[in-house]
């Protein structure tokens, strides 16, 4: 099999001039690469910078979700991670209860998996719908869409420090309410575009329940 | 370093020698386990072509090993990978419109006469599948409400198995009847048809988590009779139409009643009994209860309760 396919090509490999560089991997490149954009050489705190201006546009697209692919161009999945892990420490139940089990507050593992399963859910969903997105691309802007919510977490947060009566409930319903409206209005302004437009219902559907869950937990977290 | 340099030069005297070296294949490979006989046999500068050309073949064939090495090992990602292309064989289940889908949940509470005619069954699960998780939530809502706790495990955890177990178990006991039975009923039929019949469950804990007036359970029992009975009605009415033979029918619809009402049943009661505790022994409101302000101003006192209970026991 070799044989053949070496003499085939014998006479032709004759012919190549024998000129020209040899560049062998592992020494210095030629200077011409280094007129390509490298990170290699650069400052580590340039380095993080970059990427933290990055998830921090994203961010801003997010509470100001005009028609922008930046969300769906350059995903990433820090922003969800950051928001995650945010979110899950904020609404650990109360150390008072360590001997109990689970005192009713929601766990650390359970934030974590409602929000990333949820995530998959509504993106295969999305998926089997016809959606023409990439898996990590709809994660990546669920996640970030959270954003609105996890800021009407702190808010909450600081209002449960007060002493807690109607009134303030009211307030604190209210911001979820307003939290979870823009979500939602937020992950179908990135998302409608992907889906066929008769069935924008269907796929807006499971996005409105997920955030409706999370904004649940939010609202119902009362321990201070 | 000091390698690569020898190397190197060793590729350059060989360069100045032999006509055949391919230098583009040297630069890709640079991994391969034979590399290394590649250069020493070069170093023997007074070889001629035909060495050359030997260890040319042996460099194809070992590029031919490396291919075959390259694709058994995709096959391998894409077996891992299958998962997520089996995406495409679920498509047709989810190809639905918003209407149909609006019509199927309306037409799950409104049963049909049977007739001789058999009655229509969708197979489609994107309906099913969202109830589900609809009543996951609704679930989830009630537990909190009810001030529900899970020795192990978490709360979305509980209400993730109960639902699905449901589904998956009912339907699969219902499609082994249906098949000794002769009834004409696909296993994805009959998923999604009592998905579509959860949706009676979803309205009945939602109205009966919300609207919770009294202390008995009333309007509870009212609400299950009503809706739970209206999705079974329909749900027999489809069987009793696709089933021949008197007892067969019985058989199977008895089944599915059964194992639909009671799944709705086991729901109320198995997590909302305990907001009726709690209501009654604090003489608050059951309404009131509900919300999360009180259980919170209760919850020590409860906790002390466990502990005295725990203790004594």
């Amino acid at each position: 099999m070799a044989d053949v396919e070496f003499h085939g090509q014998e006479g032709m490999m004759n012919d190549v001039s024998l000129e020209g560089e040899i560049t062998v991997p592992g020494l210095a490149q030629s200077e011409d690469d280094d007129d390509q954009f490298s990170t290699l050489d650069e400052p580590v705190k340039e380095t993080v910078m970059r990427d933290v201006k990055a998830v921090g546009q994203k961010f801003f697209h997010v509470l100001y979700p005009k028609t922008s692919r930046v969300l769906l161009k350059e995903w990433d999945l820090w922003g969800p991670l950051i928001l995650c892990v945010f979110m899950a420490m904020m609404l650990q139940g109360s150390s008072e209860h360590l001997d109990k089990m689970n005192d009713g507050g929601p766990q650390f593992a359970e934030v974590f998996v409602i929000y990333w399963v949820g995530a998959v859910v509504v993106t295969l969903n999305t998926k089997l719908l016809g959606g023409n997105i990439s898996f990590f691309q709809s994660i990546c802007v669920l996640g970030y869409c959270v954003f609105p919510l996890t800021v009407a977490l702190v808010v909450c947060r600081i209002v449960l420090i007060a002493d807690q009566t109607t009134a303030l409930f009211i307030v604190r319903f209210i911001i979820v309410v307003v939290a979870f409206a823009w979500s939602t209005f937020a992950s179908t302004a990135f998302l409608a575009d992907s889906q066929p437009s008769n069935r924008k219902a269907l796929a807006v559907y499971p996005i409105f329940l997920f955030y409706f869950v999370i904004s649940w937990l939010i609202i119902s977290h009362t321990h201070t | 370093m000091a390698d690569t340099l020898g190397d190197r030069r060793n590729q350059q005297g060989a360069a100045s020698q032999s006509a055949v070296i391919d230098l583009n294949d040297v630069e890709e490979m640079p991994d391969r386990d034979d590399s290394s006989d590649y250069d020493s046999s070069f170093s023997d500068s007074d070889r001629g072509k035909k060495k050359g050309m030997g260890d040319d073949i042996r460099q194809r064939l070992g590029e031919n090993v490396a291919a075959m090495m390259w694709q058994s090992g995709k096959q391998q990602a894409s077996k891992a990978w299958n998962l997520y292309g089996n995406i495409d064989i679920l498509r047709p289940y989810f190809n639905v419109e918003p209407r149909e889908v609006r019509s199927r949940l309306m037409w799950s509470f409104i049963p049909q006469k049977p007739t001789s005619q058999r009655q229509r069954v969708s197979r489609e699960l994107y309906g099913p599948l969202m109830v589900i998780f609809t009543m996951i939530a609704l679930l989830l809502f009630q537990m909190k409400t009810a001030d529900h706790r899970v020795e192990e495990g978490t709360l979305m955890g509980t209400a993730f198995g109960v639902c699905f177990t449901y589904w998956f178990g009912a339907s699969a006991f219902i499609w082994f009847l249906s098949f000794v039975c002769n009834t004409r009923l696909s296993m994805l039929q009959i998923m999604s048809m009592l998905g579509y019949g959860l949706f009676g469950h979803c309205m009945v804990i939602l109205l009966g988590t919300v609207i919770h007036t009294s202390h008995d359970h009333v309007f509870f029992y009212l609400l299950w009779a009503v809706i739970g009975g209206a999705t079974t009605l329909k749900m027999v009415g489809i069987i009793v139409t696709r089933t021949s033979g008197q007892t067969q029918r019985i058989i199977v619809c008895a089944a599915v009643a059964a194992l639909h009402l009671l799944f709705l049943l086991y729901l109320h009661f198995a997590y909302h009994q305990i907001v009726e505790d709690l209501s009654q022994a604090f003489g608050s409101g059951g309404v009131q209860a509900q919300m999360k302000e009180v259980p919170v101003a209760i919850k020590p006192g409860v906790g002390g309760l466990e502990k005295a209970v725990k203790a004594a026991i």
